[in-house]
């Protein structure tokens, strides 16, 4: 069966040869660059604007601000309507009259190279009047604070509640209260390549063609159709390789809105390619935020009630098209979300402030969930003196639970924490480590192991942004086309940066069709080409796009069996196609190949009897039905050691033991979870976007602002459970979030097991040498 | 435009090349735009990430931290065309990456695997932690890196156990 | 970004370098490796007018050694250091450092005499050589001098280095037979800036030690020794009681500069943790 087998990609052979084509890659003729003048300053009022120096330069043709702008693109609010009452303020490609975080742009310079452009970047000056900085959501909804946007009373662009059961008698009554003070520093998603795009504009047919680093092609068009005000089927966008994503992906950006408006406005293709320095600055930003958590336990270990309080720092605008509210929202809702407990409290508040928009980046939300109720559980087991471990283990949402409704609002289907638990302690000796553990450390060296539970959402449903407003397809269409040669083209709505979802896919028709893989290309990323669909994001590739594959591929292998029933005069239940040939079940005789049928359909069309109107070329399409998600689980365990001098620490091993249901390629899984991880880690103890008080990022290159490598990273084991979703045929649930969802929450407990005899603690991400050795009182 | 510009000859992946080129041009930008070898990438431009690793007269350097006129009488090779004379290396190289998946968007992986192809000459049988330290200039934000390590140890288990002719 | 525009010229010999330089003093920089002054440039940090390439005089690649002395031309990469057998054997203290310095191929392009010009307060080499009370080559068209690497680092990015001078040499002295020679530093991650990190060279000498010479990186603007705590380790024998004084000492000597991640305090500690860890191993060897 070739849908569960490792199957190597065939993209990679082109990847691996260096023939991969990225965006800037791709040069056009009369090819325009862009460089974009950005605010030095975090809050500041825009005066005038001089860009005579900068035409005046050799090689600079055009220096276009947002009132050039106004006529070319409209702007637009980040609402969503799921959550009434989320501010949206009005944001506009390039900035109108004040700028918000350091780096938005005001003014766009067009060059006949991207050097000549910064050239002319630098000679524009502004008239900058400066704005007291709002860098923290404490200080933003203080009542003194300066408000970010003038149609809002102060800076909460949201706030909400979860009441569940008596949260409040249950904590009064509890044996033990385990409480801490979380800090979520904020990161991103650091894709290798930088956010890119091409825009061409053709005026005779007032036609824009974009090449774009981007997840969602279809998106995209409906996006740039709208706020460029074009027909739909005039905008074609294509995703050629995309060097990560990540999330980072998925939204709408202004600086390539800019790219659009300029192509319009210029009619010339215009490159736009992010340098480090701007993807620090102005990409989409993740996390920071500061959640304050109480546990309830009884004296067995019995979790009670839990309450969360998490204080959002935002962005300075929400999120377009998506808004930015899934990071809060996910982390009141899936906090404690693998447990059963009956009495849950939890507040958000987001606030809008002088930093980068917060968007959607990989496994949303779900890394703090899964941190603050983990470290709440280490916590509460160490002070009742029980193993945390049991404690999880009586707590677990266990199979006689399911589906049900988590007191977050999450509906569950299926999950298997205790058989991933098992799986795990299979793995990892956690008596022998106890063992290792203590005997190190009367040679001071201090391990640490960390265990977390965690819950995956993938595959949004459509309710979640239908109800919401936005174009944002959550239905997956897959369109087959059978070949005069009887090979396969697949049009899938789905991308792939690398995770692999096309080879996934090419698995599902070629398994399901019965030809051999190599018979089945995938073709995807192009909005004029393949069917409607959401991309690839969420973790939605393989549950979405892989069941409307499989409903593709068996409606072609109907039609192909009815063809060859009515030319054999044979009952089609009587066959089936394996390796590409028409196979009577019965006797294995195998009639004739599929490439007969596909000869005989496309070119003798009269041989095949009048009443068979057989299509060799299906479109299927694929969403779920009345659930806003589905959801896969895992188990994390991390194993550090702590250098208690320095406050370094390593990862010595890793292990995730995960269940994304039915596994179309476990090859592909497993790279996927573990560089999930791995951005995990990097979570846990390098990366942080520092701002000073003024709003200034400390953190503008690779330099300051620290990735995982491969000398500091661990081998990551890995393991499966399979729980297919029964919502179907395929059963695939996702796996993209997993390794990034539970890692934090491992490090962290790992971290803080391993300074345990020190009766320090620690609860700030990432966790750098310094927070760690003044956790520990070292200086 | 406004830039001063040199006339530079050089070789690159095996053919004489002579190019006018601007004087602040850097190597890996005049190889991608200029000639067309667009294997190598550009992730930050201050040699921290390695995507634009290129080889310079028989070494690994950083495309974006040497400028194109200073490999002026070079020889350089990219990706599209390392592996000449090497004994099959980096084709084994290559297709153990593939079959191990120790790549996914493949941004990184051409400088990857230069890095890779380099340690293995200078040291056919590296430890995991050499392999690791070796290729620790190497940003990769898709795999674990596992894989990667994988890789090149299984290349350097194969040559060991069945030396290319 | 891209680099701003500047003009290049690519010398043929040392004189013609030194006679472009004499011309063109502060609007020009020296290339040579270029991995400190491309990521400037491409940064936009620096905007010289001319660039001269020096990268290429064979005059400034040589490696000799005397009878006292090892003198490395300013052109000599981190990675032909690290291949040297010379190095190795009479610089041991240069030999382990050049080991923690950026990567592979950073190594093959940076060269001695750029990283020494270019001052970084975290940069190895700068440490080694004034631990080992190194003598620059600092050559013009009006001649040649010698400056004390004590003298040369002057503070963040300065250096004694006059605008139509270029770093051609350094000359450094062989190690004792029976010296000591440790190197340490602690950072983030392979290859990154120290943190802090600290170069120690000593003779033992009758249970303890004399010609101590301790310098330290990244917790000033310029690396710098540890008089106090060199002449405390030279006042009696080494044992665990002078450790921890030694340890406390250096911890009270060092005043790094704020920075938002790295507090003074955490950097004044690594220091102390550094030295303790350095004199350990300095005992290990002493009961071996």
């Amino acid at each position: 069966m070739t849908i569960g087998a490792e199957v190597p990609r065939d993209r990679a052979k082109r990847l691996l040869s260096g023939r991969g084509r990225y965006v800037d890659d791709i040069n056009l003729p009369r090819m325009l660059h862009l460089a974009l003048v950005r605010s030095p300053h975090a809050h500041a009022r825009i005066g005038a604007i001089d860009r005579a120096d900068a035409l005046a330069l050799p090689g600079i043709v055009a220096v276009l601000t947002a009132a050039d702008l106004e006529t070319a693109v409209s702007s637009w609010r980040a609402a969503h309507k799921l959550f009434p009452g989320m501010a949206a303020p009005e944001q506009s490609a390039l900035a109108r009259d004040v700028v918000r975080w350091q780096g938005e742009a005001v003014a766009a310079v067009l060059g006949e190279s991207r050097a000549v452009a910064e050239d002319g970047a630098e000679r524009v000056s502004v008239d900058w009047r400066e704005l007291p900085a709002v860098m923290d959501a404490n200080q933003a909804l203080a009542p003194e604070a300066a408000v970010l946007h003038g149609d809002m009373a102060n800076n909460l662009a949201f706030a909400a509640e979860i009441t569940a059961g008596d949260a409040e008698a249950a904590f009064r009554a509890a044996a033990h209260v385990a409480e801490e003070h979380f800090r979520f520093h904020r990161h991103s998603g650091v894709s290798l390549e930088p956010r890119g795009i091409i825009a061409e504009f053709e005026p005779g047919e007032s036609r824009l063609t974009v090449h774009q680093s981007h997840q969602t092609p279809h998106q995209q068009q409906d996006l740039y159709a709208r706020l460029l005000g074009l027909p739909e089927h005039k905008v074609r966008v294509i995703c050629p390789d995309v060097g990560g994503a990540f999330g980072l992906k998925h939204h709408l950006m202004a600086d390539e809105l800019v790219a659009c408006a300029a192509a319009r406005l210029l009619c010339r293709p215009v490159k736009y390619i992010a340098d480090r320095l701007e993807s620090f600055l102005s990409d989409v930003h993740c996390r920071d935020h500061e959640v304050h958590a109480r546990m309830a336990f009884s004296p067995t270990g019995e979790i009670l009630a839990l309450q969360v309080d998490d204080l959002f720092n935002a962005g300075a605008y929400g999120q377009y098209p998506r808004s930015s509210i899934a990071e809060g929202n996910q982390i009141i809702r899936l906090t404690g979300a693998p447990y059963r407990h009956a009495n849950y409290q939890a507040n958000l508040r987001m606030a809008f402030l002088n930093k980068s928009i917060l968007g959607h980046i990989r496994s949303v939300g779900h890394p703090i969930a899964c941190a603050v109720a983990e470290r709440l559980i280490d916590l509460g087991a160490s002070r009742l003196g029980l193993d945390p471990i049991a404690v999880r283990r009586r707590n677990y949402l266990n199979e006689a639970d399911f589906p049900t409704t988590s007191v977050g609002g999450v509906e569950f289907e299926n999950l298997s924490f205790t058989a991933c638990l098992d799986k795990a302690l299979e793995i990892i000796d956690v008596a022998q480590f106890r063992q290792e553990q203590a005997e190190l450390r009367t040679r001071n060296v201090h391990r640490g192991i960390g265990v977390a539970t965690f819950v995956e959402l993938t595959a949004i449903g459509p309710e979640y942004y239908g109800e919401g407003g936005q174009h944002i397809s959550a239905q997956e269409t897959c369109l087959l086309r059978l070949e005069a040669s009887g090979a396969v083209r697949c049009y899938t709505g789905a991308t792939d940066q690398g995770q692999g979802i096309d080879t996934g896919i090419q698995q599902v028709v070629a398994g399901v069709l019965g030809v051999p893989l190599s018979e089945v290309e995938v073709i995807s990323g192009d909005s004029a080409l393949c069917p409607m669909g959401g991309g690839s994001w969420g973790s939605r590739g393989a549950a979405l796009a892989g069941e409307a594959a499989l409903r593709a591929a068996a409606t072609l292998r109907q039609n192909i069996l009815a063809i060859a029933a009515s030319l054999l005069q044979k009952n089609a239940t009587e066959l089936t196609i394996e390796q590409g040939m028409v196979v009577d079940i019965a006797t294995t005789y195998a009639h004739m190949a599929v490439s007969e049928i596909s000869r005989i359909g496309h070119f003798q069309p009269y041989s095949i009897p009048g009443d068979v109107t057989a299509d060799l070329t299906v479109v299927e399409r694929y969403a779920t039905r009345g659930r806003l998600f589905l959801a896969g689980n895992g188990v994390q365990i991390a194993i550090v050691e702590v250098d208690v001098d320095t406050g370094i620490v390593r990862p010595l091993r890793h292990l995730v033991v995960h269940d994304c249901g039915r596994i179309l390629n476990p090859l592909l899984v497993r790279e996927q979870i573990r560089g999930g991880a791995v951005q995990g880690i990097g979570a846990a103890l390098y990366e942080e976007l520092r701002y000073d008080p003024a709003g200034q990022l400390l953190t503008g290159s690779f330099a300051d602002y620290l990735v995982p490598m491969a000398g500091e990273m661990p081998d990551i084991e890995v393991a499966h459970i399979e729980t297919p979703t029964e919502t179907s045929v395929l059963g695939a649930k996702g796996a993209g979030e997993a390794g990034t969802a539970g890692a934090v929450g491992a490090i962290l407990n790992a971290v803080n097991d391993a300074i345990s005899p020190f009766a320090a603690s620690i609860a700030e991400v990432p966790i750098t040498p310094a927070r760690l050795l003044r956790a520990l009182g070292r200086f | 435009m406004s830039s001063k510009s040199r006339r530079i000859t050089l070789t690159v992946n095996g053919e004489a090349v002579a190019r006018d080129v601007p004087v602040r041009l850097n190597l890996v930008d005049f190889l991608r735009h200029d000639l067309g070898f667009t294997g190598s990438h550009v992730g930050c431009e201050q040699g921290a990430c390695g995507a634009c690793t290129v080889v310079l007269d028989d070494q690994t350097v950083r495309g974006c931290l040497v400028l194109a006129v200073q490999a002026d009488g070079c020889v350089v090779q990219t990706i599209e065309g390392a592996g000449n004379g090497d004994n099959g290396l980096m084709a084994e190289l290559q297709a153990m990456f593939h079959l191990l998946n120790a790549l996914q968007c493949g941004f990184c992986t051409p400088g990857m695997l230069l890095s890779a192809h380099e340690l293995l000459q200078a040291n056919p049988l590296p430890s995991r932690e050499e392999i690791r330290d070796y290729l620790s200039g190497n940003f990769c934000r898709c795999t674990g890196y596992q894989a990667i390590v994988d890789a090149v140890a299984a290349v350097s288990r194969a040559r060991r156990e069945a030396p290319a002719a | 970004m891209k680099a701003p525009d500047f003009d290049y010229e690519r010398p043929a010999d040392l004189p013609g370098a030194l006679d472009l330089l004499a011309r063109h003093g502060a609007e020009a920089s020296l290339i040579a490796g270029g991995q400190s002054l491309l990521t400037l440039l491409n940064f936009r940090l620096a905007a010289p007018e001319l660039l001269i390439d020096i990268g290429r005089l064979a005059a400034l690649k040589q490696l000799v050694e005397t009878d006292r002395h090892i003198e490395i031309g300013g052109l000599l990469r981190h990675c032909d250091l690290a291949a040297s057998p010379l190095i190795a054997r009479a610089l041991p203290l240069l030999h382990q450092a050049i080991g923690h310095i950026a990567h592979p191929a950073v190594r093959h392009r940076g060269t001695i005499g750029g990283s020494l010009a270019m001052a970084d307060p975290a940069a190895e080499l700068a440490a080694c050589c004034l631990a080992l009370d190194g003598q620059f080559s600092l050559l013009s068209t009006r001649g040649q001098r010698w400056v004390a690497a004590g003298d040369f680092f002057q503070g963040i990015y300065a250096t004694a280095l006059a605008p139509d001078e270029i770093l051609t040499a350094v000359r450094l002295p062989k190690g004792e037979p029976g010296g000591i020679s440790i190197f340490d530093e602690v950072a983030r991650r392979r290859g990154d800036f120290a943190l802090a990190g600290l170069a120690f060279a000593a003779t033992p000498q009758a249970g303890g030690l004399k010609g101590v010479r301790l310098a330290l990186l990244g917790v000033a603007d310029r690396p710098i020794l540890a008089r106090d705590t060199m002449a405390l380790l030279e006042s009696g024998p080494l044992n665990q009681a002078r450790v921890e004084q030694a340890a406390a000492r250096i911890v009270g000597e060092v005043d790094p500069p704020e920075d938002p991640a790295y507090p003074p305090a955490y950097r004044r500690h690594l220091v102390g943790v550094l030295l303790r860890r350095t004199l350990q191993r300095v005992l290990m060897a002493f009961s071996a």
